[in-house]
């Protein structure tokens, strides 16, 4: 099936399988990697991208759906060299170990900060629910109030 | 005791026009094996012997930058970060030059060791900075010949050469090189006290690719005109293969070939969704178990009583412990799965008789042999090339997914990509032995410790896996057989270690399970810790004794006694330990010493809803020489928590045949709504570093136990702990 998208501001075109989970569109057919394979089932949130301004996981979002929608992946995030509020602030933080699980989180925490600016710590426990197995989680509270800050003070 | 220097190993030196020059060594840093290997993995960093030696390179170029090839994995642990620390200390060089990557297997006989066992920083450290300063010193050699002065009045700063009147950059001496003599004996190591680079927070190397989603994992590896394979795995445990009736599933669209190996299964096709979709449709029939195992074969096995029992450690006598009056409790944690978020994958090209490999593994060089022998070549034309792991936590030290993509790739002639789907980490993959410890104490009138019994039971964690069979057998000729016929991976943490007692003694028993059960982040230490701190709370508050002055008086005045004691009180004291807290929450404490690194915990918990909430967890950890600060902070927060969620939370069942749950969703693990709080404290004790990535998760289960206990007046003894409150 040909599907047509815009996938960090430039539209892709593409022929695969209906079915195909969009992760794998991202990953094999357009070679981009910083999306990650976590679960399959939606539970880990490795594979969080925006579709359309919502945080989605792309493990388990048929391609066929993504049709004329504009997609955003980790890549992307950053506008050209300088890196989003989010990204800044996990620097800051210096939150990765691994770093596998992070680039999920980051779509996650900045789709929250879109639509939540300064989110308490509630807040952030009921949205933030990938999962980190080096046990990130206490440098990213911080980093997450920390990128609220930035964010705000930029516009 | 004789110090081997690396003067007096093997080098590795390669020039070229133009190419810098290569220079590396065979480590041998440790001196005579003369510890017990008891002592040796629960205690000691481990020496490495004779073959099974890790090797390092430093390669300069042109542009002054430096390339270590290092043996060891980053998997999150931070050893890029370190080991770029300690080099370019004593190369006297801007860190930032200094690059770190990963060594593959064809650069030469790479480590035969595994990345594992907190052992990195520590094993290397010595020998990383002899042939630092080594290469320093070469790279002066030079200079002065280039400046035609004297050696002896150039001192090196900051990536530079400086003469009395002229100075050149590594870069200069690097492009103004034609032929390099290696030193022969070992330079004079800087004194700590003139550290730049040791012991600095610098921010860990790998930061900004991480955060940009660069950097690239075993599961992200491709080569042009790859091609994907899916592979069937057994459906329960000790299922194997038998036949499969392939029909009209070679026709099916994208499908390239499906691949039938004395043992396995699999499907290639142009794109993952066809080789499922393909894989989903054979008919294979498997030759099953005579009986499919049960959560109550495991419980009955793993037993305190039953398997091989071996005494590991004796002081005194415990006979007094026979009379009834003995004060006696149990404990019991479950199985359990690694929960690395990237599944083992790999990519595989073979071409001509030779295979190139891209995957994550703990043990390359073991992956390498593996390879070699399924495919019956020459170890020499496969190469291993390590990529960063997304976790490790002792899951990559079996991967039997190289070996799938090295014969596929050679079935298709194409390069082929292959993972484990996620319900295949857990059926597929190995768990965490489940343990029984019981424990037996009398004391005496002062509320002392007479004498205590620790008997521990779990399957395998050594035993029965690659790396045991490659690296440890050599070592058993040379220390004792009582230690050897127990699995020193399962009763790690098990040893009494106060030592202040004068009788106590430990058994570790010891049963094979019907699956596989190995390595998992501090293996035995965290259950191990949680019975013997559970049961020195019990015994505290039994004899109405204050928990930490129990734990004081029973610690021995040597210098790892006294370095327990250490953590234990500067823990206590940033918690505030015995002074009172709002109405509602209640403190726990634990110890535990690992590789000779001590930890204290102290967690501050409530419940909640009928949820035990961990509030705050305050941890002092002594690592000896402390290479990185913040790496040791964000490996002592990510043990804790990783702890935390094992504690609390995770349990594996096994039902016909089955792991259950086989699924993230119901696999529960922490997430940041379950996080306290964490205040690291770091004591430094001694001149060298010792282990820091499994050390921190040793008390932090019996400290959150403790805690409840303390709040609620109820013992939980079994793991998880949160299905015992409800």
């Amino acid at each position: 099936m040909k599907i047509d998208f815009v996938i960090n501001n430039i539209p892709k075109s593409v022929d695969v399988p209906e079915n195909m989970p969009l992760l794998w569109v991202v990953r094999d057919v357009l070679d981009m990697k910083g999306t990650k394979f976590g679960c399959g089932q939606a539970a880990c949130g490795a594979c969080t991208v925006h579709i359309d301004g919502d945080a989605v996981r792309s493990c388990s979002f048929a391609v066929q759906y993504a049709q004329n929608k504009h997609i955003t992946t980790i890549e992307g995030l950053s506008s050209g060299e300088k890196l989003h509020p989010v990204q800044q602030a996990w620097i800051e933080e210096i939150v990765p170990q691994c770093g596998y699980c992070q680039p999920g989180f980051m779509m996650s925490v900045a789709n929250l900060l879109d639509k939540i600016p300064n989110p308490t710590d509630e807040e952030i426990d009921d949205n933030i629910t990938n999962i980190c197995r080096c046990g990130t989680y206490y440098r990213m509270r911080k980093a997450i109030h920390r990128a609220a800050t930035i964010k705000s003070s930029q516009i | 005791m004789k110090k081997e220097t690396i003067s007096r190993r093997g080098f590795i030196f390669k020039t070229g026009v133009g190419l810098g020059v290569l220079v590396g060594v065979g480590v041998m840093a440790c001196g005579p094996l003369r510890r017990t290997i008891a002592e040796k993995v629960d205690q000691g960093p481990p020496g490495y012997k004779n073959e099974y030696e890790a090797y390092v390179w430093f390669e300069l170029k042109p542009d002054g930058t430096i390339t270590l090839y290092s043996p060891k994995v980053e998997m999150g642990q931070g050893i890029f970060t370190a080991l770029a620390q300690i080099a370019a200390d004593e190369l006297e060089m801007d860190f930032k030059n200094l690059k770190v990557v990963h060594a593959t297997t064809n650069h030469g006989p790479i480590d035969s060791l595994s990345t594992g066992g907190s052992l990195t920083v520590s094993s290397l450290y010595q020998p990383l900075r002899e042939l630092a300063a080594t290469m320093r010193e070469m790279i002066k050699a030079n200079a002065a010949t280039i400046m035609g002065v004297p050696v002896k009045t150039l001192t090196v700063k900051n990536g530079e050469v400086i003469g009395v009147n002229q100075k050149l950059t590594f870069a200069e001496v690097a492009s103004k090189s034609t032929k390099w003599d290696i030193k022969i004996e070992t330079p004079v190591l800087k004194p700590n006290k003139d550290f730049t680079i040791i012991g600095k927070p610098i921010p860990r190397n790998d930061l900004v690719p991480k955060v940009k989603g660069e950097t690239r994992y075993g599961i992200d590896s491709t080569f042009p005109d790859m091609v994907f394979g899916s592979v069937a795995r057994p459906p329960v445990f000790g299922a194997t293969f038998q036949s499969v009736e392939v029909g009209d599933v070679a026709k099916m669209p994208g499908v390239v070939k499906v691949l039938t190996e004395k043992n396995f299964v699999g499907v290639i096709a142009d794109s993952r969704v066809q080789a499922e979709d393909a894989k989903k449709a054979l008919k294979i029939t498997w030759k099953m178990p005579n009986k499919l195992a049960q959560q109550a074969d495991v419980d009955a096995l793993v037993r305190v009583g039953v398997g091989k029992d071996v005494m590991i450690q004796k002081e005194g006598n415990t006979d007094i412990l026979k009379k009834d009056e003995t004060f006696t409790k149990e404990y019991f944690s479950p199985l359990g799965v690694h929960g690395h978020i990237e599944p083992n994958g790999a990519a595989a090209f073979y071409k001509d008789g030779k295979v190139v490999v891209k995957m994550s593994t703990q043990v390359a060089s073991i992956t390498r042999d593996d390879v070699a022998k399924a495919l019956k070549i020459d170890k020499e034309n496969v190469d291993i090339q390590s990529q960063f792991l997304g976790g490790g936590f002792g899951r990559r030290l079996q991967t039997p997914h190289a070996i799938e993509a090295a014969l596929m790739s050679r079935a298709v002639g194409k390069p082929v990509h292959v993972f484990f789907e996620r319900n295949e980490e857990f059926q597929n993959g190995v768990l965490r032995p489940p343990t029984h410890n019981v424990l037996k104490a009398k004391l005496d009138a002062n509320g002392t410790i007479e004498a205590i019994e620790h008997h521990t039971a779990s399957a395998d964690v050594a035993f029965n896996s690659a790396i045991l069979a490659n690296v440890f057998k050599p070592l058993s000729s040379s220390i004792g057989e009582s230690i050897v016929g127990a699995d020193f991976g399962a009763w790690r943490g098990g040893m009494i270690h106060y030592k202040n007692i004068k009788n106590y003694n430990t058994t570790a028993y010891h049963k094979e399970l019907p699956f596989q059960t190995s390595w998992w982040r501090g293996l035995g230490l965290l259950a191990n810790t949680f019975a013997i701190e559970s049961f020195m709370d019990e015994l505290a508050h039994y004899s109405n004794q204050d928990a930490l002055e129990f734990r004081l008086k029973h610690l021995r005045d040597d210098e790892k006694g006294r370095s327990i004691k250490n953590v234990l009180t500067a823990a206590c004291e940033k918690a505030g330990w015995g002074k009172p807290l709002p109405a509602g929450r209640a403190m726990g404490l634990a110890c535990s010493i690992d590789v000779n690194t001590p930890v204290a915990q102290v967690a501050e918990v409530e419940i909640k809803n009928g949820q035990i909430k961990v509030r705050k967890v305050t941890c002092a950890i002594d690592p000896g020489l402390i290479i990185n600060p913040d790496g040791v902070k964000a490996q002592s927060e990510g043990a804790i928590i990783m702890g935390l969620s094992a504690t609390l939370f995770e349990e594996i069942t096994i039902k016909d045949g089955m792991a259950t749950p086989n699924a993230f969703g119901y696999y529960p693990m922490a997430s940041i709504r379950d996080t306290p709080e964490i205040e690291i404290i770091l004591l430094s004790s001694g001149d060298k570093p010792r282990g820091v990535g499994e050390p921190p998760i040793g008390p932090i289960g019996a400290a959150i136990a403790n805690a409840v206990f303390n709040l609620t007046g109820k013992r939980l003894n079994r793991i998880p702990l949160q299905t015992q409150i409800t």
